[in-house]
């Protein structure tokens, strides 16, 4: 049990190290910078969340953009102004509703301080972007997830372009393929990197339970797991709608992070950025997902100079590393280990 | 058949035979225009260590497919302590208490050998996923509980020294005995074990012997296996039922079925009877 009280001791370090760097950040690095910190920890969330269903799961999902569409845009409408909303829906009308709705402002009539009522109404906004996902999951689930392997990939990359075309054509309430510009700013560092921490937490918890385990059942051998009584369909819909609510807050953190969104950014293209960390960090492994965000949102961002060169080389470096990843390290940087603090102290021991 | 009479039905069927662990009451499974088991009756009372044998494609699998759930009968039912399992979820008659081992082993291949047999005690948790972020002592208990149960099961079966290894790194025989392991985590009280004895040794099989004499003892079992190795059904089974073509052609004790003739014939054809009037 002292390991345990160890290991607890060390998380707490971690976080408050982390939180140290962050204000730190926060303070010394310029605005582009603190964007690039905030789309690793965005990418690490939406990573994290397809490796729950594709990595642990065995669900081979694409409908990741498709989740992360509807988190932004519900988060959107909830934290936009009135103000905002009557001046850009120009295509229709808004929905007279929808138009008055404001998270920040119900929260202004109860908090005298506006930036408590903003920060909660925010709060407020991400959560529900990623319930509304979380409900689309469930929705999707019920007659998708009786497919298998490719089959489930195709159906569900389906299910995120009639997401989009939706969004597309439900002007009234999305602003159709206009999008939204405009969307404060909320997402800061520290709400970004609060989020990961909270997806992190509760993933790590639930893989290490007896749920993770039965969970990792399903993907291994699913007429094993039914034999030992594990209702996999339960399992596959409980993941997948987990997978689905994360997505969602991803896809509500970005909507506020990059204050524009519109159909046409939440294409495969997305998913595809997704799927590739989480496979050049390791599926089966939440450390690989990280790691894998990290390297790959900041070697994007490094590479952009190359392009200046000639355009699209950037993408042409990136695909020949990502073969190289795949060539040498074929179960990605991580394999299905995961970081943990035994590991590290081991080797003391044993000397 | 409405819900009542069908109370009546089982409560009159539990008073006929309150002994009986399984029933099989002309359990019929076709597969288009094949039948792959006819009409079969069985009736295994508590305790029993019983054997289906049969040349291969007689059908054996799809009789234990059939009594987990992975097969509706396409006629007939199926009956475990009284009650009609027919046509549901294996999910469901496995925590009903019927669990079992398969021919080519299925162990889980991302879980090390523990956590194999933890999967066994997952049934019949009282803890629901959303306590396990919220660290709810229960989770924790039945977490602990778990773990006791699944050790005590890898000690049992002699695998405690291997219980952090990949399951799939194992050696076969231990991959056989983990499988045994992982089946009797979900406590069942009925077990069926299909070619637990396929590629051991004459010696391992001996072993095997003893250890479904001893499980049958200690977790008060009654046991339902198919073999090829016929040192093992008859050292080991009271009560055998012989398949062909899916249907039972004799069933009886080891001496019985032993000196059958119809056996004998489905196992080494209609040559032998020819030379052995010769």
């Amino acid at each position: 049990m002292t390991g345990a009280r160890r290991d607890c001791l060390l998380n707490v370090l971690l976080i408050g190290l982390l939180f140290f760097l962050l204000h730190v950040a926060e303070q010394q690095l310029d605005a582009y910078s603190i964007r690039i910190l905030s789309l690793v920890a965005v990418n690490a969330i939406l990573a994290v969340s397809l490796n729950l269903i594709y990595g642990f799961t065995g669900m081979f999902s694409l409908g990741h953009a498709g989740f992360m569409a509807i988190g932004a845009y519900v988060c959107a409408l909830l934290i936009l102004s009135p103000a905002q909303k009557e001046s850009m829906w120009i295509l229709e009308e808004i929905q007279p509703w929808l138009a008055h709705l404001s998270a920040p402002q119900l929260f202004a009539g109860l908090f005298s301080d506006p930036d408590m009522a903003r920060q909660l109404g925010f709060l407020c906004a991400v959560s529900l972007g990623g319930l509304a996902a979380a409900l689309c999951g469930i929705v999707i689930a019920l007659p998708v997830l009786r497919l298998g392997g490719d089959y489930l990939g195709i159906a569900t990359l389906g299910f995120a372009e009639i997401i989009r075309v939706l969004i597309v054509n439900a002007a009234s309430l999305t602003n159709g393929s206009l999008g939204i510009k405009g969307i404060p700013q909320y997402a800061t560092l520290w709400w970004n990197y609060g989020w990961l921490l909270f997806t992190l937490y509760v993933i790590v918890t639930l893989l290490r339970s007896s749920t993770g385990a039965a969970f990792k059942a399903v993907r291994d051998d699913e007429i094993a797991a039914r034999v030992m009584g594990v209702n996999t369909f339960y399992h596959r819909v409980l993941s997948f709608t987990i997978g689905a609510f994360f997505a969602g807050v991803g896809g509500a953190l970005t909507a506020a992070l990059i204050s524009t969104i519109d159909p046409k950014m939440f294409n495969f293209m997305l998913t595809f950025n997704v799927l590739m960390i989480v496979v050049a960090g390791g599926l089966g492994s939440i450390t690989g997902s990280v790691i894998g965000s990290v390297v790959i949102t900041v070697m994007l961002e490094l590479l952009r100079p190359v392009d200046s060169f000639a355009p699209g080389t950037r993408m042409v470096l990136f695909s020949l590393l990502l073969l190289g990843i795949i060539l040498f390290r074929r179960k990605g940087l991580m394999g299905t280990r995961e970081f943990s603090w035994h590991i590290l102290f081991r080797p003391r021991r044993q000397q | 058949m409405s819900a009542a009479s069908e109370r009546v039905h089982m409560r009159e069927s539990l008073h006929a035979a309150p002994s009986l662990r399984l029933e099989l009451d002309a359990a019929t499974m076709r597969f288009g225009g094949i039948t792959a088991v006819s009409a079969l009756d069985m009736a295994i009372p508590r305790g029993l260590i019983a054997g289906l044998i049969g040349p291969n494609g007689a059908g054996k699998t799809t009789v234990f497919n059939m009594i987990t759930g992975f097969y509706t009968p396409s006629s007939g039912a199926i009956r475990f302590n009284g009650r009609a399992i027919t046509g549901l979820a294996p999910h469901r008659i496995c925590k009903y208490g019927i669990a079992r081992t398969f021919q080519n082993i299925r162990l889980f291949s991302g879980l090390s050998a523990l956590q194999n047999v933890m999967i066994g005690s997952y049934l019949r948790r009282k803890s629901s996923w959303w306590m396990a972020p919220l660290q709810l002592p229960l989770v924790r208990r039945e977490a602990k509980a778990s773990f006791e149960q699944a050790m005590h099961l890898l000690e049992r079966l002699d695998l405690a020294d291997v219980a952090d290894q990949p399951a799939t790194a194992l050696p076969y025989g231990a991959q056989r005995r983990l499988e045994i392991a992982r089946a009797l985590a979900t406590q069942p009280q009925l077990l069926l074990l299909d070619e637990p004895a396929a590629g051991m040794n004459p010696q391992e099989s001996a072993e095997l012997m003893d250890l479904i004499r001893g499980i049958r003892e200690d977790f008060d079992l009654t046991i339902l296996l198919i073999e090829h190795d016929m040192k093992v059904v008859m050292g080991v089974c009271a009560h055998i039922w012989v398949l062909e073509y899916g249907m039972c052609i004799a069933e009886g004790s080891p001496d019985a079925i032993r000196g059958n003739p119809a056996v004998i014939k489905a196992y080494l054809g209609e040559e032998y009877d020819a030379n052995a009037q010769d």
